[in-house]
C-alpha cells in the first residue's frame, strides 16, 4: 500500500494580540492510498487546523506553520506541501485535494447558483469549456443524488435544505477526481437522518473513486461506520492512532477511553451512567511542557508533568502517546 | 475514584511561570494605549471642548457680546494689524471672536446634549415598544419611522425651522424629535434580537420577575449601541446647528454666539475677512472629529461581538 | 420578483402621500398659516384678506382635499414671491441640482471605492491609513465650511476654480466635490469593512479551498457580494445629496433646488418652499425605488423572496 500522505512533527501557532496559541504541538500520521481516516477530538484539540494548515488555509497572519514536513504523492511525484509555493498549493487544492466543509450554508456563495459552483472548479483544473463543465456539472448532481439536476444547476444555495447543499459540497469535493478528501465535520450541522444519508453517499463515492479520506469530526458514533483507522487528538498532540476495531476493542489512552465511555451504545448493560470526563480542555495559550490530559487523567503520576509523551507503539498500527501502561497496570517502560 | 487532589498540578511550576514582569505589564497597557488611541484623542478633545465651554469666563477675559466699533473687523492676533487682546480677530461689529467661538462651544454641547437626550428618550420607548409588542402596532410605527427617516432631513428640518422661528428651545426640539426615528430603530432592532435569542424565555423559566428582566438582560444590551450612536449623534447635531445657524435659522446673533451664526455672518465678509468664518468652522471641525473619533472607539468597545484579535 | 417590487412602490406611494400630508400640516403648525407668509409688519385686514384668497378660512378636510387634488397634479398655487406659477420655478432649476449631485456622486465614487478596497485588502498599509483619515474627515469636516475655506483659498486665492455661478464646465469641481466628500467618506468606511467582512466569511475560505485563481476569487466572489451593500448606500446617498445639497448651492451661488429653497426661507415663500419639499421627496423615493430595483437584481435571495 503506498502511503499518499505522511505527516511529521506538524507544528503550527497563531500570533493573536491575547498571546500565542499554540494549536498543533507535533502531530504525525500516515494515510494509505484508498484508506479513509477519521480525526477525532474535541473542539480546540486542533483537528481542524491540522488539516488546513497543511494546505495553507488558515489565515496566514496570526497563523504560521512553524515546523514539520507533509509529503503528499501528487501528480508529479512526491512533494512537501509545507514548502509549496501558493501557486503550486492552488493547483492541489480542489485538483487533487478536494474539501468539504462542515456548514453548508455558509460554505457556499450566496448570490451564485450552485451549478456555477461547481462548474468553476472543473474549469479551473480540468480546463473545460463552459458548457462541457456544465455538462459534467449536472453528471455531478446526478450521482450525489439531488433530483431533478437541469433544472436544480441554476438554483442558489439558500434553495436548498441542509442535507442536499452538504451534497452539492460533496459533488464540488470530487469534482475533479482528487486523490484525498478531506472532510471537516462534514455532519455535524444536520440531522441524524440526513447523517446517515451523507455518510452513505460518502461511502458510495469512495468505493467508485478508490479515494483517500480524512474525515475531521467529534462523533464517534460516525467514525465507527466509515473509517478505517482513527487519529484521537487532544490539545493539539496526537494521543492515540490505531485501525477502528482496535481503538473500539482496545483503547489505550485515558481520554480516548473517556471518550468512549462518554457514548451511549447499544449494547452497554442497563442503567449504567454515562461518564463524562472531568475538567476542561487545556488552555492553548500556555506552551505546555507535559502531557495536556494530565489535568483530567485518573493515571497521571510524575512523569506525565514531566515530559510530553511520544506515540509508544502498543501493536502494529496501534499507537498511544502515553506513559501509563493500561495493560500492565503500571507506569510504560520506554 | 480519583479525588479532587488529582487534579491540582504536583508540582508547581509545571504551568509555565505566568507572573509579568512590571515591565511586562506596561508594555501591555502601552500595547492597549496605542491600539485604542482614537478612542483616546477623541476622549481628550471632547473633555477640552467641555471644558472650555464651561470654563469660558475663565479662559477669555473678553465678553462676547461688547460691541467696539473701533476695534471691529481686526485680523487674528499674528497677522497685520492684530492684537492679543483679541486673538481671533472681531467680527463686523468689533466683538472678539475667540470669546464668541468659546461661549459658542456652550450652546453646541448643550444642542447636541439635549438634543440626544430628548430623541434617545423618544425614539427608545417608542423603539422598544414596537420591537417588543410587534405585530399591527410594530409595523404602524415602523412605517412613521421609515418614513420620516427616508426623507430628505434637512430639507424638514429647515422647513420647520423656518415656520417655528428662532430659537434655542426650537432647535434642540427640532432635532429631539426628527432624530429619535433613529434611536427608535436601533433599539427595535435590539429589541428583536434580544427576544430572538431566547434571553428573556430562559429568563422568565428561571424564574426572573419584569423589573429584574428589564434591569439585568434588555437594557445591559440596549446601552452599547445607544452610546454609541447618541455620540455620533450629537456630532451629527452640532453639525446641523452650525447649518441651521447659517441659513439664519437658528439663534439669532445678538442673542448668543452660536458656530452657526457664526459663520452666517462671516460668510458675508468671506473674501476680505475670512477669519470670521474660518475659526467657529475649525471649532466645528475640532469638535465633530474628536466625537467621531471617540464613538468609533466606543462602538469597537462596546459590542462584544466585534472584540476580534485585530493585528 | 414583481411581487416584491409592487409592494416596494406601494409603499413608496404611501409614503409620498405622507410627505404631502406632512407638508400641508407643518405650515398650519402655528395654527395661522396666514400670519406666518405674510410679512410681519402686515395689518391684521391685510392678513385677513390673505387668508380668504388662499382658502385657509375652509374646513380643514376641505383645505386638505384640495391641497391633495392640487399636489396629483403638480400644483402648489403660485409663489408668493414671484407670484408665478411654484413648481415649474422648482422643474426648472432641476438640472443643475442633478448636475451637481452627480457629479459629486461620482467623484465620491471613483476616489472611495478603490481607496476602500485597497484598504479592504492590505489594512494596515499606507493606503489604507489615507483611506481612513479621507472617511474620518469626510465624516467630521462640515462640509459647508470647507466651501467657504476652499472658495476663499482655492477660488479667490489661487485662481483655481470659478467660485460661483454654473457658467463653466469648472465651476461644478468645487461644489461637487465639497457634496461628495462625505459620501466619499462613508464608501471608503463601507467599502473598506465589506471587504472585509466577505473575506473572513466560510464560503471565501471554500472558494480558496477549490484552488481558485486569486482574480477569480475578488471578482466573482468578494466583489459581487460587496456590491449588495454598496449599491444601497449609493443609492441612499444620491438622494440625500439631491435632497441635501442647499448649504452647497447657497455657498457657491449654484442654480439648483437647494439655492432655491435657501432663498425661499428668507423670503418666507411658503407655496414655493412646498413645493420644494414635495418634489425633492418624489425624487428621493423614486431614487429608493431605484436602488430597490438594483438590489434585488444583484442578490437572488431578494429576488425569489426569502
Amino acid at each position: 500500500m503506498t502511503k499518499i500522505l505522511q505527516v511529521k512533527n506538524l507544528v503550527t501557532k497563531f500570533y493573536t494580540l491575547d498571546g500565542v496559541v499554540n494549536a498543533v504541538n507535533g502531530v504525525s500520521f500516515d494515510l494509505d492510498e484508498g484508506e479513509t481516516l477519521a480525526i477525532v477530538g474535541e473542539s480546540g484539540s486542533g483537528k481542524s487546523v491540522t488539516m488546513m494548515s497543511l494546505l495553507g488555509l488558515i489565515p496566514m497572519p496570526p497563523g504560521k506553520v512553524e515546523d514539520g514536513s507533509a509529503i503528499f504523492e501528487s501528480e508529479d511525484g512526491p512533494r512537501n506541501l509545507l514548502e509549496m509555493s501558493v501557486e503550486e498549493l492552488r493547483d492541489i487544492r480542489g485538483g487533487q485535494i478536494g474539501f468539504i466543509f462542515q456548514d453548508p450554508i455558509s460554505t457556499l456563495n450566496p448570490i451564485l447558483t450552485i451549478g456555477d459552483q461547481i462548474a468553476e472548479t472543473l474549469t479551473r483544473h480540468k480546463g473545460l469549456t463552459q458548457d462541457e463543465a456544465r455538462n459534467q456539472a449536472i453528471q455531478l448532481l446526478e450521482q450525489v443524488g439531488i433530483p431533478d439536476p437541469e433544472l436544480r444547476y441554476k438554483a442558489y444555495p439558500f434553495q436548498f435544505s441542509g442535507g442536499m447543499r452538504q451534497r452539492v459540497m460533496i459533488a464540488i469535493a470530487v469534482s475533479c477526481t482528487p486523490k484525498i478528501i478531506i472532510a471537516d465535520e462534514p455532519t455535524t450541522a444536520l440531522d441524524v437522518t440526513v447523517q446517515a444519508q451523507i455518510v452513505e453517499l460518502f461511502k458510495q463515492l469512495r468505493e467508485a473513486l478508490d479515494v483517500a479520506a480524512i474525515w475531521i469530526t467529534h462523533d464517534l458514533g460516525v467514525v465507527a461506520g466509515i473509517a478505517d483507522r482513527v487519529l484521537v487528538m487532544y490539545g493539539g498532540r496526537p494521543v492515540e492512532i490505531a485501525t477502528v476495531d482496535e481503538l473500539y476493542d482496545n483503547p489505550q489512552h485515558p481520554y480516548t477511553i473517556g471518550l468512549l465511555g462518554a457514548l451511549p451504545r447499544l449494547d452497554s448493560e442497563e442503567s449504567k451512567r454515562l461518564v463524562s470526563i472531568k475538567g476542561t480542555p487545556p488552555d492553548l495559550l500556555i506552551p505546555l511542557q507535559h502531557c495536556p490530559f494530565a489535568w483530567r487523567c485518573e493515571y497521571a503520576f510524575d512523569r506525565c508533568w514531566e515530559e510530553i509523551p511520544p506515540l509508544y507503539k502498543v501493536d502494529e498500527r496501534h499507537q498511544t502517546s502515553c506513559f501509563y501502561d493500561l495493560e500492565k497496570g503500571g507506569p510504560r517502560h520506554d | 475514584m480519583a479525588d479532587n487532589e488529582a487534579f491540582a498540578p504536583k508540582t508547581a511550576d509545571s504551568l509555565l511561570d505566568t507572573e509579568k514582569t512590571f515591565k511586562d505589564k506596561l508594555a501591555y497597557f502601552g500595547r492597549f494605549l496605542w491600539r485604542d488611541k482614537g478612542g483616546i484623542i477623541g476622549l481628550v478633545v471632547f473633555l477640552i471642548v467641555v471644558l472650555a465651554a464651561i470654563f469660558a469666563p475663565v479662559i477669555t477675559s473678553q465678553s462676547p457680546f461688547d460691541q467696539n466699533l473701533r476695534a471691529s473687523k481686526m485680523p487674528p492676533a499674528w497677522q497685520e494689524g492684530g492684537d492679543w487682546e483679541h486673538p481671533f480677530g472681531t467680527d463686523s461689529l468689533g466683538k472678539d471672536i475667540f470669546s464668541r467661538v468659546i461661549y459658542g462651544a456652550r450652546v453646541s454641547l448643550m444642542v447636541g446634549l439635549f438634543g440626544v437626550l430628548i430623541a434617545g428618550a423618544l425614539g427608545l420607548i417608542i423603539g422598544a415598544i414596537a420591537g417588543y409588542v410587534g405585530g399591527r402596532l410594530d409595523a404602524a410605527i415602523m412605517g412613521g419611522v421609515n418614513l420620516i427617516l427616508s426623507l430628505p432631513y434637512l430639507l424638514f428640518v429647515v422647513f420647520i425651522a423656518a415656520v417655528l422661528g428662532r430659537s434655542l428651545l426650537n432647535v434642540i426640539l427640532i432635532f429631539g424629535i426628527t432624530d429619535a426615528p433613529i434611536f427608535a430603530r436601533v433599539t427595535r432592532g435590539e429589541v428583536l434580537r434580544i427576544r430572538r435569542s431566547g434571553y428573556i424565555e430562559s429568563a422568565i423559566s428561571a424564574g426572573a420577575r419584569w423589573p429584574r428582566i428589564i434591569f439585568d438582560h434588555i437594557i445591559p444590551n440596549l446601552i452599547g449601541p445607544l452610546i454609541t450612536l447618541a455620540t455620533f449623534e450629537m456630532s451629527a447635531m452640532i453639525f446641523y446647528e452650525a447649518g441651521l445657524g447659517f441659513l439664519g435659522l437658528s439663534v439669532p446673533p445678538n442673542e448668543f454666539p452660536t458656530w452657526g451664526n457664526m459663520l452666517a455672518a462671516g460668510r458675508k465678509y468671506m473674501t476680505s475677512y475670512p477669519w470670521m468664518a474660518s475659526f467657529p468652522g475649525l471649532a466645528i471641525m475640532f469638535t465633530s472629529l474628536g466625537m467621531n473619533l471617540l464613538g468609533d472607539w466606543l462602538r469597537d468597545v462596546l459590542d462584544p461581538r466585534l472584540r476580534r484579535s485585530r493585528k | 420578483m414583481t411581487k416584491y417590487l409592487l409592494s416596494k412602490i406601494t409603499q413608496s406611494l404611501v409614503l409620498l402621500f405622507g410627505v404631502v400630508f406632512l407638508v400641508f400640516f407643518m405650515v398650519r403648525i402655528t395654527g395661522d398659516p396666514a400670519a406666518l407668509m405674510m410679512p410681519r409688519e402686515s395689518s391684521p385686514e391685510q392678513i385677513e384678506a390673505f387668508r380668504e384668497k388662499m382658502g385657509f378660512n375652509d374646513p380643514i378636510l376641505v383645505q386638505f382635499s384640495r391641497f391633495l387634488k392640487g399636489a396629483v397634479r403638480g400644483d402648489f398655487g403660485a409663489s408668493l414671491h414671484f407670484k408665478t406659477p411654484a413648481m415649474p420655478l422648482v422643474l426648472e432649476r432641476l438640472p443643475a441640482t442633478v448636475q451637481l449631485a452627480s457629479t459629486g456622486l461620482l467623484m465620491a465614487v471613483i476616489i472611495g471605492i478603490p481607496i476602500g478596497l485597497v484598504g479592504g485588502f492590505t489594512p494596515g498599509s499606507l493606503i489604507d491609513s489615507i483611506g481612513r483619515f479621507i472617511a474620518l474627515m469626510g465624516q467630521s469636516v462640515p462640509n459647508f465650511w470647507l466651501g467657504l475655506m476652499m472658495i476663499i483659498y482655492l477660488g479667490v486665492g489661487l485662481g483655481w476654480f470659478p467660485t460661483f455661478g454654473r457658467d463653466e464646465w469648472k465651476s461644478v469641481v468645487m461644489p461637487a466635490f465639497v457634496l461628495g466628500l462625505p459620501v466619499m467618506g462613508q464608501l471608503v468606511r463601507l467599502t473598506r469593512s465589506s471587504v472585509l467582512e466577505i473575506r473572513g466569511e466560510d464560503f471565501i475560505r471554500t472558494a480558496h479551498s477549490k484552488g481558485l485563481k486569486p482574480n477569480t476569487i475578488y471578482t466573482k466572489h468578494v466583489f459581487r457580494n460587496i456590491a449588495i451593500p454598496l449599491i444601497s448606500v449609493i443609492g441612499v446617498q444620491f438622494g440625500y445629496m439631491l435632497g441635501g445639497s442647499i448649504y452647497i448651492e447657497a455657498i457657491f451661488s449654484w442654480p439648483g433646488m437647494g439655492g432655491l429653497l435657501e432663498q425661499s426661507i428668507g423670503w418666507r415663500d411658503f407655496p414655493l418652499i412646498q413645493a420644494i419639499a414635495v418634489f425633492t421627496s418624489l425624487v428621493v423615493l423614486a431614487l429608493n425605488l431605484l436602488t430597490d430595483l438594483a438590489y434585488s437584481i444583484v442578490d437572488p435571495r431578494i429576488r425569489y423572496g426569502r
